[in-house]
């Protein structure tokens, strides 16, 4: 079971997620309305920083576990998917104040609003799986 | 111990953040948390309806495992970690949702008006968090990724489609606070 380190790794990262409210409605709330500029500093201080992880994986200085060279997947690509994708997501993340992972996060804080969102979740990413062929890219 | 226990400021939770992201590509992987909501779509069975599930889920049994971590890490987070959820908010911001009619502004991480009992069990309250959520599922899926995949991994590795939709999830979530929660509420 060597991947018990990504179980470790999910919930440090949830603690870390929870104690800098970086799960909180309020705080996405202020920042969507430009009114703070903790999760600026948040979110752009984790960009600055992994833009250095990202320089010392691509000169070779960090290598993964097994000694392997660490490439990012290049993101797919496509005018109309990454904009409307993202701001249906937006939406989604502005009412409710929660993106991807903190989804699970606060299923610890919020047990039943927190299930009624990951089932929303859930059901639309199967109906873009199922729509995925016919929509624009 | 104190430390552990206030609230940690933003250039605490930047580096950790990061650091997070480094662990999970040292560990060989690509870091990135909305792809699980089709991983879980697989393993509910999603693969009889659409060819675009039929995947074997086993691939990402390590991705599985972030999830179980992030849910048990949340767990010990409410109760053990965070004795005070009260939220150093924009005097401005508590103003504004004061008078949207929001309660206790920011004396907790989540408002009773959309995370309380009697919101989620009103047909309103319900839809909204449903929906939100089919939004969140959907619109990640069709960008490629969320905050941790477009926002943090995309645009520190300089990608441009993540740079485009972070600008779309902005576009979306000023629509939603600016617009669509003063018209909820």
């Amino acid at each position: 079971m060597k991947n018990i380190r990504f179980l470790i790794l999910g919930f440090f990262f949830a603690i870390v997620l929870s104690k800098t409210q970086a799960i909180s409605w309020y705080r996405f709330y202020e920042m969507f309305k430009f009114q703070s500029f903790h999760m600026f500093g948040i979110i752009g201080g984790a960009v600055v920083i992994s833009a250095i992880f990202m320089q010392l994986f691509k000169n070779g200085k960090i290598k993964d576990i097994n000694g392997n060279k660490i490439i990012p997947k290049p993101k797919k690509k496509g005018f109309i998917s990454t904009i409307l994708g993202g701001t249906f997501f937006g939406l989604g993340w502005g009412i409710s104040g929660a993106c991807a992972a903190p989804i699970f996060v606060i299923l610890g804080f919020k047990l039943v609003p927190a299930l009624i969102l990951l089932v929303g979740a859930l059901l639309g990413a199967f109906i873009y799986g199922i729509l995925s062929k016919k929509l624009p890219n | 111990m104190d430390f552990i226990l206030q609230p940690w400021p933003w250039y605490v939770g930047g580096p950790l953040i990061a650091i997070s992201l480094l662990l999970y590509f040292y560990f060989g992987k690509n870091f990135g948390a909305s792809t699980n909501f089709e991983t879980l779509c697989t393993m509910a069975g999603a693969g009889k309806v659409s060819d675009y599930f039929k995947k074997d889920w086993k691939e990402r049994d390590f991705a599985m495992l972030f999830v179980i971590g992030l849910i048990i890490g949340g767990f010990i987070s409410a109760y053990y970690l965070i004795p005070n959820q009260t939220i150093d908010l924009n005097p401005t911001t508590v103003q504004e949702l004061t008078d949207l009619g929001f309660t206790n502004v920011a004396n907790q991480y989540f408002p009773d008006k959309i995370f309380g009992e009697e919101a989620f069990s009103s047909l309103k309250g319900f839809l909204i968090l449903l929906l939100s959520g089919v939004l969140i599922g959907f619109g990640t899926r069709y960008a490629g990724g969320c905050t941790s995949g477009h926002a943090i991994t995309g645009l520190s590795s300089l990608q441009l489609p993540s740079l485009l939709a972070v600008i779309g999830f902005f576009i979306g979530g000023i629509i939603a606070t600016w617009f669509i929660i003063p018209i909820l509420f």
